[in-house]
Formats: C-alpha cells, structure tokens, sequence
C-alpha cells in the first residue's frame, strides 16, 4: 500500500471531480485531511512509556480484554493532521470576527505564557491551601477587581461558563427568596431583547417564564414590565447592553420596580466589554450579573470553550453564593471556604456548582489581561468597542437596513436585517458571500425581535483600516445581493467546503467513524 | 495600551463619520448618575508586558507546584505527562482562537476534531456515541441524572457512596430546583464497593444509579449485576469515570451494560491547573441521543458531495429553544477537547495500554511499599492507580505536616467528607507515570515518621 507524505492512503480519496481533479484531491495549499481512523493504526504510537514493573494484577478480574479501537499515529504524523486541520479554520488571528453578542477580540499571548506557569499549571485543586496562596491569590485579586468594576458587594467564581453563570445567579435569587420566605414567586420576566440562554436558565431552575416585549426602538417596554410585575415575580432576566447593541435607559427605573415588588434584577453580562470602566451595574441596581471573562476579558474561545462565568452579586444576594470561595485574612493570608471549612459560617450558600474551583486557567488569563490594561485602559476598551460598532453602523446605515439606528447610539454592536433585499435572498446569503471576502460572517437571525437580523460587532482590538476593509466587504456583498446577482446564493465557493447539508446531518445523524467495511458487513 | 490599536486622529476622523463630537455623546443612553468621569479610583493603572508578567510570576512562585514534589494527589484529577506536541498544537491560532463551528464551511478543522473525538470517546467509555465534550465531569454527572429522569419520567436517582462527593454536592445543589430526590451515602472504608446495596435499593421510582468506577476509594467492581437490576427495573446505569487512562487496563462500562458513562477527560493531556477548566465526556447507547445535552458534531456533504462537518442536533440546545431547553448546556470544552484528542492520537490503543499497564504496575509496587510502614493499612483489594490507606490516627493533620515538608502525600478524605469520622483516618494516594520510585521511598519514611 502507497501511502503519501501525511500518511494518507489515496484509495481512500474523496470522489475525483472531473473539473480541475487532482491526484491527491489537494490543491495546492487547500489540503484535504482525512479522519484518524482512515490515516492511523491501533499498534501505531507517537509516545514512549516506561515498561511496566512485574506485579501482580489487581484489577479484581476486570481486566479488559477487548480491543478498544483507537488508532494511534505517530509525533511527526499527529503534528500534521492537526496542523492541517487548523488551516481549515476561521480564526481571531486571522482576521476580523464580527460576530455579535459573541465577542470575539484580539488574545493576547501573554496570558497563555501565564496561565501555562508550572506554578498555576501544575497543582492540584485538592492540595493544602497553604501550598497554593498564590493561586488562591490570582482568584482573590480577580474578585476584587470584578467587584470594584461592577460595583457590586460579592462574586461567586466557579461557574464555568456564561448559561451556568447565568444559573449560579439565579439560584442566589431563588435562594433568597426562600430565605424570606418569598419561595412561592415562581416567575421569571424575560425581555424579547435577552439572551436565549436567559429563559432556558430560568425554566430550568424550576421558574416559569414570561416575555416582557420590546418597544419599537429595540428596548425593554418599561410600561409593560411594571404592569406585570406582582406577588408571584421572583425577577427579571435582562440583558445590559442588551441585543439590539442598545444601552437599556431604564436601566434604573426597571430595577427600582422589580425591588419594590419584591423581586430580583438578573443582568446578562455577556456584553460587559461595551461599558466596563465607565458604567458600574451595581449603580443601576442590578442583583447578579455573570461576565464571561472570554469574552470582555480575552481568555481564547478555542473553538467553542472553555469559557468561565463568575456571578458579580449585590449585598443582598452574596450570602447565597456557592461553594468554594476564598477570603482573605488581615495578614494577607487566604483561606477557601468549602465543605470542610464551612461549618456554620455561610450557612445560606445554594451549595456546590461544580467539582472544584472553576476555572482557574481563564482566571490567569483574565487577570493578566486586566492587569495589561489596568483602569484606564480598560475604559478606554469600552470606548473603542462602542466607537467602532458605530462607526460601522453609520457606514453602512445607507446600505443595509438597520432597523434601530435612530433609536440612538448603539453600544457594542450595530444590528442590520435583510429588510430591503429582493425576494429570495436572506441573510444567509450575504454570510456566506463574506466567507468568500475572506471573513467570518456576523452573526445571523438573533437576535429574534428583528426579522433575518445581522448583528455585526467588531470589538476594541480592530484597527480604522481593518473596519475599513470590512465595511467595502459588506458592502459589497450587500450591493450584489441588491443586485440580485445569483451566484452569492450558492456562495460560498471559495471556502474548503461549499455549502454543508446540515437537514442530512440532523435526519440521519452519523456521530461516530464507522469502518465503511464493517458497516457495510453489517448490514 | 498596546492591545488597542485605534490612534487619536482615527478616533477623531471615525467620530466624525459618525456625526458625534466627543465620545461622550455615544454614552448618552447611559443615566447621568451612572456614568463615571473617570478610571475607577483605587485600581492600578495600565501596565507594561514585563510589569504583569512579573507580577503573575510571583503569585505563581507561591504554589508548590507538583513538579517541585514527591506528589500523590488524585481524587478527581491526575496528574500525567502531556507530550510537548499537545500543548503547542492547541496554541496554534486556528484553534486557540476560533469560535464556536456556526459556520462549518470555514470550521472544518474544529468540526472534524470534534468528529474524531466524539469516536474516540465512544469507544473508550464502550458507548454507541458520545457528545463533543462537557464542562467536566461533575457537571456531566449532574446532567446525566436529568436525562435519566427525562427518560425515565422519574424522579428518585440512587447515587453510590464511592461516587466523589464533590460530584455528589453538584447533583444535591442541582436537585433541590429540579425536583429529583437523591438517595445518598458516604463510602464505608473497606475493601467492599457497595453494589449489593445499590442493587437493594432499586425499585420502581428509580430513574438510574449512579456509580463511580473506578471509585472515590480506588476500587472496581464488576458493574454487570448492577446493569442488569437497573434494567429489570427499567432503570437506567450511569457509570462515572474520573480517571479515564484506567480504562486502557479494564473494562470498558459500556461493555457492562451501564447506558450512559460520563467521565472527567483532563488525565488525557490536559494539565491539573487547579481544577479547571477540563473536559466532561459523556456518551450513551443510540437509543437515547436526542436525549442527550451538549454539542454534537455530524459528518454530511457539501454541494459537491465532499464529506464535511457540521454542528448538528441542536434543537435540543439551551441557546436555541429558549424555556424549552433540556439542559444547562450552552457551549462545549472545545479546546481541552482537541487538547484530548490530540493525546490520544499520540497515545493511540497500544499507547494508551502501556501507559494504563505503566500506571498500573507503579500504583501496585507503591500501594505495597507504603502497607509496610507502621500504622498504616492498605483498605483496597482492587484498583488502578489510585488506593485507600487507613492510617493509625487522622490524616488530614499528617496531609498538612508533610506538605510544610515539601511533600505532597495525597487526599485526607476527612477534607472530601467533614463530619465523616469513620473516614477521618483515609488518606488517598493516586500514582501515575509521573511518580518516581524515589518519590515512593520519601512518602513512606515521611509517614513513618509522621505516625510514629
């Protein structure tokens, strides 16, 4: 058997194409990779382990005896097949990623060499507290630096990501309305302009969930909220800035409202990169807000995770917090107050969100990141990131129909929607068509309250020059849509892969390699 | 600022297309009262690269890190060694900064890694599928009681005392809200796990039994019977696994039967790094994928009929059904995913079966050396590379006095379990690969001393 330079065996080549075939089904620096399961082998490794010692087993009889199917390749072979897999990828190093709501901004690699210090990297969540001051001190000095942008009083830091945060807040919510005795309000208000993971987390925790519309200029309706609150609303869920990229004016009056009924202010923090440095949401009433520190404080997506989601509380809810959390001691000693130490102390906390600390990798990354820019700089990030969504909005307002752009200013985000384009083209067309200028699209169809929407946000980390570019992209793309030039719906055609069947992957799902062999054997 | 690369006359000139005079004008939505003129006061200022990273190198120089130990640490997280190659192809850009897949035709790289890895953890856990990772796995745990209950429509799950309790503590926290009641126990400190008394308390409100294997203790048991008495039932078996390079030397839980296996994925080629983030695995018989939380990647074909990836399944998914929603899922592990998925390619079977078989041998000679020194006692008559030891008088103390000697002896489970005191005296002692000999012998005369 022939087998070329990345180890690929050619019978195993994708169909030839007639038209511009090649041998290899490459083309030239557009590679092809074939999956593991075709390339390696279950004897092959790229790895050298010590002989075993001679003792005797004691796996109590369970010794496995079944083959495991797992190939192996060897170092050289497995650098390749990654290598080549990562150039079939969009990423932040390559260019603008405009994905609203998303946030996808520059990652400073400073943080990784922080994060991978032996000192943070290598010890274990378990280990006597005295051996770990230092990590617990990175946890403790993130806290305090959430706590004094949000103005909040406390900060739960395990949740692990921005829906569990959002989970963390509500059971502090819901732990404190049964500390009050308030445990029969069981109505979560959730504006149309939230997140879709804020009615999920809601449901979830056991809520049931009311939408509170949206006025015509992409804000909570105010009216509408005060007129359903009552005995039975625990809080509200909102989103500040919210998804329309507009700043919530009644920010105040909505939490003074809630208070006065008895209930909670939740406030999605996902967009925190829009105000941090120069609004505190803690001066607009808010109960709980989660940030996900990927995103206003650059810790890398990686692809879909891990993200982190520490719950900022107000005085009233912190008693709630989960387990552990650290404190600090007058002599700058730093404890962690978990099950074993908790006695009788914090006898409120809802309990245990996950195994240990949370995620203390993206804490050194976020810490890092904050300490880079430190208070002046971080207000200067929120002033970028809503000057440049604006610039953007102002630049295309002409172009694409933006359907809230006389609802003022918009925060970190400019929305558009496929308003005004003739009858059978769609976002999805002029996403698709970016693909081929050599961007990833925004984000598409969300959110909901705008019909085809396309919320493009281009962050603080994006130079005038770069916008530039994009904005003639977009454009452009725009125009030939207007134009009702055909090709962009089947765009894109530039792209390793054209458009992707995705009603055949959800009607037949194939989630696992199968050897074509034996499931043809099979069947 | 180095990171933002706007300059005054570009801001000035973008203000200007904006029809704005300053960059207060853009704030104006913001209440008055809320605004702040200025940086916060009583935080630092911006610093230089040198500044911080001096900064993060001192708080990193106060941790005793496990490299700078004779270190034994597991219960729940393990520390391996991570081929060099691991962690610089997850820093490649591609993959350290890409989003989430919305967009396959330009993800593919991510797409198809995710494809690799969902297979490869199928046929380690011995599952028909397996999902595109979880936060970790205690998170994962909590999530396959829920999808027990969804699938089961009841409510009454019957968790194993050798379950880790830090798994437990999740599903209570989480059970209070969602309804589910939980029959617990802590571990009793023999070498006898507890599958008769799960299978004793099985009956027609159970939805599944969850049991740890290997346990919190070390130990394994033959979960075949208890598969079985799940399914007369009509019950289901989740099986956890907090030590997945255990299962290159034993059985796999699917092959026993268990229906959904999660386990915690950081032993393959994520490091400790204080708990997180890691990588949950979750996998579970066909039957019940669209019961399933989490991402999926699916293989299909593109308008050329080439084969590609996408994301897929997602009509289950908190981001997308609103209060529909199944699980608190909203994201996966991706990047500690592709960190797994690239070890285990290095490792590959006959990898991964040396180093289980390494670990193995190592924890074996160990377990024996250590049952020699005075006041101690080995509990475990079965395990993999971690194991129980019952010393003559409380091990947390001893845990605390050999660490201000530079030694990292392990899990006092008086830690996992306050209030416990028949486990008080249980130090739990993992050893991998990483462990030397050496390592060994200034474990035993450290605790020789100490219990003296």
């Amino acid at each position: 058997m022939s087998i070329n330079q990345s180890g690929w065996r050619p019978e195993m080549t994708p169909e030839r194409r007639s038209d511009n075939a090649t041998f290899t089904g490459n083309r030239a620096l557009m590679l092809e990779e074939p999956l593991i399961f075709e390339i390696g082998a279950t004897d092959t490794t790229g790895v050298e382990v010590a002989e075993p010692m001679k003792v005797a087993s004691k796996l109590g009889n369970l010794a496995r005896s079944a083959p495991i199917g797992l190939p192996g390749l060897s170092e050289p072979e497995t650098v390749r097949h990654y290598t080549r897999l990562s150039r079939q990828n969009y990423a932040i190093d390559l260019g603008l990623f405009p994905l609203g709501s998303c946030t996808m901004k520059h990652n400073p690699r400073l943080n990784e060499k922080m994060a991978r210090l032996p000192g943070f990297a290598d010890i274990h969540p378990l280990q006597p507290v005295d051996t770990v001051q230092g990590a617990l001190g990175v946890i403790n000095e993130l806290a305090v630096w959430l706590i004094k942008l949000t103005g909040m009083h406390g900060v739960a830091m395990t949740p692990k990501a921005g829906a569990h945060g959002e989970l963390c807040g509500i059971l502090c919510i819901k732990a404190a309305l049964e500390a009050k005795g308030e445990g029969h309000r069981k109505v979560i208000l959730v504006p149309e302009s939230a997140h879709g993971t804020n009615p999920a987390t809601a449901a979830f925790a056991g809520y049931s969930v009311e939408d509170i519309p949206a006025t015509a200029e992409g804000r909570v309706d105010l009216a509408a909220l005060k007129a359903r609150l009552g005995p039975d609303v625990a809080g509200v869920m909102i989103t500040n800035p919210n998804t329309c990229g507009l700043f919530e004016r009644d920010m105040k009056a909505i939490s003074d409202a809630v208070h006065a009924a008895g209930g909670y202010v939740y406030c999605d923090g996902a967009n925190f990169n829009a105000i941090v440095g120069r609004v505190r949401p803690g001066d607009l009433g808010v109960d709980a807000m989660h940030i996900n520190l990927h995103k206003t404080f650059s810790t890398p997506h990686g692809g879909g995770g891990p993200g982190s989601g520490p719950v900022v509380l107000s005085e009233a809810l912190s008693p709630y917090g989960p387990l552990p959390f650290t404190e600090r001691h007058g002599d700058g000693h730093i404890t962690l107050v978990e099950e074993e130490t908790v006695g009788d102390r914090h006898p409120d906390s809802f309990g245990r969100m996950c195994a240990f600390h949370g995620q203390m990798g993206m804490f050194t990354r976020a810490l890092t990141y904050i300490l880079s820019h430190g208070a002046d700089g971080l207000r200067q990030v929120a002033e970028d990131s809503v000057l440049n969504a604006n610039y953007i909005l102002r630049s295309l307002e002409n172009t694409l129909n933006a359907p809230f752009a006389d609802s003022g200013p918009c925060m970190h985000e400019a929305i558009f929607s496929d308003d005004g384009l003739p009858d059978g083209f769609s976002t999805i067309d002029i996403a698709k068509g970016l693909i081929d200028e050599g961007y990833h699209p925004m984000t598409m169809y969300f959110p909901l309250v705008v019909h085809g929407a396309m919320l493009v946000e281009p962050t603080e980390t994006e130079s005038k020059a770069a916008l530039d570019q994009f904005i003639g992209a977009l454009r452009s793309v725009a125009e030939r849509a207007k134009a009702g030039d055909e090709a962009l719906k089947s765009a894109p055609h530039f792209a390793p892969r054209r458009r992707l069947d995705e009603t055949l992957a959800a009607r037949k799902p194939v989630l696992v390699w199968k050897d074509p062999a034996l499931a043809e054997a099979a069947e | 600022m180095r990171y933002l690369p706007l300059t005054q006359p570009d801001r000035e000139a973008m203000l200007s297309v904006i029809g704005a005079s300053s960059i207060d004008d853009l704030f104006v939505d913001v209440p008055a009262e809320a605004r702040l003129d200025g940086p916060i006061r009583d935080l630092p200022m911006h610093a230089s690269e040198l500044a911080v990273e001096r900064h993060m190198t001192a708080l990193a120089r106060k941790n005793l890190s496990a490299g700078e130990a004779p270190f034994f640490l597991g219960c729940g997280a393990y520390r391996h060694h991570v081929p060099a190659s691991v962690d610089h192809l997850i820093q490649r850009g591609e993959f350290l900064t890409a989003y989430t897949p919305y967009q396959p035709e330009i993800a593919q790289g991510t797409l198809q890694m995710l494809f690799e890895f969902q297979t490869q953890v199928a046929r380690l856990l011995g599952t028909d599928v397996a999902n595109a990772s979880m936060y970790d796995g205690s998170t994962a745990c909590w999530e396959a009681i829920g999808m027990a209950r969804r699938i089961t429509k009841r409510a009454k799950a019957v968790l194993s005392g050798g379950l880790h309790p830090h798994y437990v503590s999740v599903a209570k926290t989480m059970a209070k809200y969602t309804g589910d009641s939980l029959d617990t126990s802590p571990p009793v400190l023999t070498a006898d796990t507890d599958i008769d008394a799960l299978i004793a308390s099985i009956d027609d409100d159970t939805s599944c039994v969850v049991v740890q294997y290997p346990d919190i203790l070390g130990r394994v048991a033959d979960l075949q019977p208890l598969a079985d008495a799940c399914h007369a039932k009509k019950a289901l078996l989740i099986a956890v696994v907090t030590e997945p390079v255990a299962l290159g030397a034993l059985k796999s839980p699917g092959e026993m039967d268990a229906d959904i296996v999660v386990g915690e994925g950081q032993s393959i080629g994520v490091g400790l790094q204080f708990g997180g983030p890691y990588v949950g695995l979750m996998g579970c018989k066909d039957k019940y994928i669209r019961q399933m939380p989490g991402r999926f990647c699916g293989e299909t074909v593109d308008a050329e009929g080439k084969r590609g990836f996408v994301l897929t399944l997602s009509t289950r998914e908190q981001h997308i059904r609103r209060e529909k929603a199944t699980s608190n899922i909203c994201t996966n592990s991706g990047l500690c995913a592709l960190a797994f998925s690239i070890h285990m390619t290095l490792l590959g079977e006959a990898g991964l079966r040396a180093l289980a078989a390494t670990n193995h041998a190592q924890a074996v000679s160990a377990a024996e050396r250590l049952a020699q020194v005075p006041g101690v006692e080995l509990v475990n008559d079965s395990f993999f590379n971690e194991f129980t030891l019952k010393l003559s008088q409380e091990a947390r103390p001893v845990v605390r006095a050999l660490a201000d000697k530079g030694i990292l002896a392990g899990v006092s489970l008086g830690r996992l379990y306050p209030g416990e005191d028949a486990l008080a005296n249980g130090l739990v002692v993992a050893v991998t690969e990483t462990t030397t000999q050496e390592d060994v012998e200034t474990l035993a005369s450290a605790l020789q001393e100490a219990l003296a």
